[in-house]
């Protein structure tokens, strides 16, 4: 499967090699209360104890809802964010025990690209100084060298050499997410955590830019981490997929594996939430109720107990460890039967 | 829906005709400033102000210094444009002499203001830890009323030009570095400046690259209100006998000389009344125009 989606890779036969471990990784947002001694009433568990590795080459797909951590993991990882415990492995280096300078100099090698392209822009810099940016500050002098740079950068992703000269608001919403992406190439980084990437573009454009990432993974050798609420487009793109839901990865597995045969009643639900473009095609809905609990009072047990419809008592007290249930696919769910000798595994 | 994905094609981002380079006249905010009525009005008003004044060697050659018993008095005619005062002085050579003080006293603490405004809203607004101590600070500077508070600092520093900028500057930056930071509050949490911390640009880059220019809307337009406001505060303070000292002349200290005789002689203290008026209005109106034009959500709603 890997070989398919990555015909490149296949090429030039290699192990696969750990770029990215995560493990245990957790971030709590304090909640304060007061003015001048602002004491903790409380804590936005934001994420809760996530961990997966990444290798190079591949793309990991993050989904899950709105506030289930998914874009708090990515800037973790980056340390964007200062997470609460846990640690990041890039690379064999040990990010979060850098100091500030030892990861200023890291940084070109992990990168970001951002959901808004409105936003991720500064509307002062023309798109030279926006995309030259990262090599100034990685000791690079203005010159010659850096403006043929700047041109070869912004060819790549599919832009003109003359749109330099331009500001961020002369562009459409796709142009921006091509700039954005140049900007994050610029210091050939080996790994970029794509946050969202397309989720705010339109779907004809959606298509351009997610074949732009492909491309550019053949063609640089990139690892991503892939983060979408958006199944479709991460069935499209990833090799792994991982599901979060309130802060914790619920299911992991390869991503023909997760799409035949998801386990996790949360999974199921998502999957089934896809729109089918046969209409009228019969296929089984799980259609989940309630809302997503607070993440600053997450339920006991099992963090999805609430809305499952397959919870027994011990979900309600036990919280089910992320275990390995077939080869590659891992779940967090008490009622998921772990691959047998004679049959797969099985889910409730 | 993968399917969908599949479909589109990887399509260069459609190219534009041909590349164009505007100068900066054509940029579309200096045309909507140039078609703005109250923008255009105080140019012209400041602009009469400031030539005046830069040229006052030139259009006053008759020193303001000059005492002449034989003509006090003298109403504004041909002789004496605007007139004498009681000393016999010309009040067009003080007028426009006092004009280059009265602006090059604003001027001075804009740009105090400017700098130190933006350095403490900056500080507080972008690394928090500092943001409590900064503004208890500044709220306790805002606590006085602004003429007294300049009064009192002019006081213990003692009287003068110099000594007035510094009490304006300190009155008014407090005011500046809340809107600074209030700006900055917002663009610090923008993506472009999370992808900058991303690529490992400093703290330094960060606030000068990214937010301050970001922030510079707000600024100008609430510089030009403070120029206004130090113009009539440094004239109060003239008037006052807190800020230049005579003989050299100020439009508060002219005031302050011809209140005595402003039944006889009204002009003394209109004329330079009058340019001073012209000179708050004029700021103000290009305050409100670079508002509107710069920050179009700021805009007072008119019925």
């Amino acid at each position: 499967m890997s070989a398919a989606a990555a015909p490149a890779a296949a090429a030039t036969v290699k192990e696969p090699r750990e770029i990215l471990r995560v493990e245990n990784l957790v971030k709590h947002f304090p909640i304060t209360a007061g003015m001048f001694l602002s004491r903790e009433v409380g804590s936005v568990r934001a994420v809760d104890g996530v961990s997966f590795e990444l290798n190079e080459g591949e793309t990991l797909g993050l989904v899950g809802e709105s506030g289930s951590g998914k874009s708090t993991t990515g800037r973790l990882v980056l340390r964007l964010l200062e997470p609460t415990s846990g640690s990041v492995q890039f690379d064999g280096q040990d990010v979060l025990a850098l100091e500030e300078a030892k990861l200023r100099a890291l940084r070109g090698k992990m990168q970001i690209i951002f959901q808004d392209p409105y936003g991720a822009l500064n509307p002062r810099k023309t798109v030279l100084e926006t995309v030259a940016e990262p090599l100034l500050i990685h000791g690079r002098r203005w010159g010659p060298e850096l403006h043929a740079r700047v041109r070869e950068l912004l060819e790549l992703v599919g832009l003109a050499s003359y749109h330099a000269d331009r500001y961020p608001h002369e562009f459409s919403g796709g142009q921006r997410q091509r700039i954005g992406i140049a900007r994050a190439l610029a210091l050939n980084p080996r790994f970029i955590v794509c946050d969202e990437p397309v989720s705010a573009l339109d779907v004809s454009i959606q298509a351009q830019i997610v074949n732009l990432l492909q491309d550019l993974q053949e063609e640089l050798g990139l690892t991503y981490l892939f983060i979408a609420h958006d199944l479709g487009v991460v069935k499209h793109i990833s090799t792994r997929v991982a599901v979060m839901y309130l802060g914790r990865i619920v299911e992991i597995a390869d991503k023909a594996e997760l799409y035949a045969r998801p386990l996790h009643p949360y999974t199921r639900a998502l999957l089934s939430a896809i729109p089918v473009p046969r209409p009228g095609a019969g296929r089984e809905r799980v259609i989940l109720q309630g809302e997503v609990p607070s993440p600053i009072n997450p339920p006991s047990g099992c963090h999805f107990h609430t809305r499952c419809p397959f919870a027994v008592a011990e979900c309600r007290a036990v919280d089910p460890p992320l275990r390995e249930v077939a080869p590659g696919h891992k779940a967090a769910c008490h009622l998921v039967q772990p691959q047998t000798a004679q049959e797969g595994p099985r889910g409730p | 829906m993968a399917n969908e994905i599949v479909g589109g094609a990887t399509a260069v981002a459609p190219a534009d005709p041909a590349p164009r380079r505007r100068s900066r006249w054509q940029s579309p905010v200096v045309r909507r400033l140039l078609r703005h009525r109250m923008f255009v009005s105080g140019a012209i008003l400041l602009l009469i102000v400031g030539l005046a004044a830069i040229f006052a060697d030139l259009l006053a050659p008759s020193d303001p210094l000059k005492i002449s018993i034989r003509t006090r008095f003298e109403p504004p005619g041909a002789e004496w444009l605007f007139g004498t005062d009681n000393f016999g002085r010309s009040q067009w050579s003080r007028v426009l002499y006092g004009a280059r003080l009265s602006l090059m006293i604003g001027l001075g603490v804009v740009i105090l203001n400017a700098v130190f405004g933006t350095l403490v809203g900056a500080l507080a607004g972008y690394f928090r830890s500092l943001d409590n101590l900064l503004m208890r600070i500044t709220d306790a500077f805002m606590a006085f009323p602004v003429i007294l508070l300049a009064i009192g600092i002019t006081a213990a520093l003692g009287p003068g030009s110099l000594n007035a900028v510094i009490a304006l500057a300190a009155v008014y930056t407090p005011r500046t570095a809340r809107i600074v930071r209030a700006s900055v509050l917002v663009v610090r949490e923008m993506e472009y400046v999370e992808a900058a911390r991303a690529m490992g640009a400093t703290h330094w880059r960060i606030i000068w690259h990214h937010i301050l220019p970001n922030c510079m809307a707000p600024l100008i337009v609430q510089l030009t209100f403070i120029f206004a406001y130090s113009v009539l505060s440094e004239a109060v303070l003239s008037f006052l006998g807190l800020g230049a000292q005579p003989p050299t002349p100020t439009w508060g200290n002219i005031i302050a000389e011809g209140r005595q005789y402003i039944r006889e002689a009204p002009w003394i203290t209109a004329i330079p009344g009058i340019a001073l008026a012209m000179t708050v209005m004029g700021l103000n109106l290009l305050g409100d125009g670079l508002r509107d034009v710069l920050d179009p959500r700021l805009k007072v709603q008119q019925g």
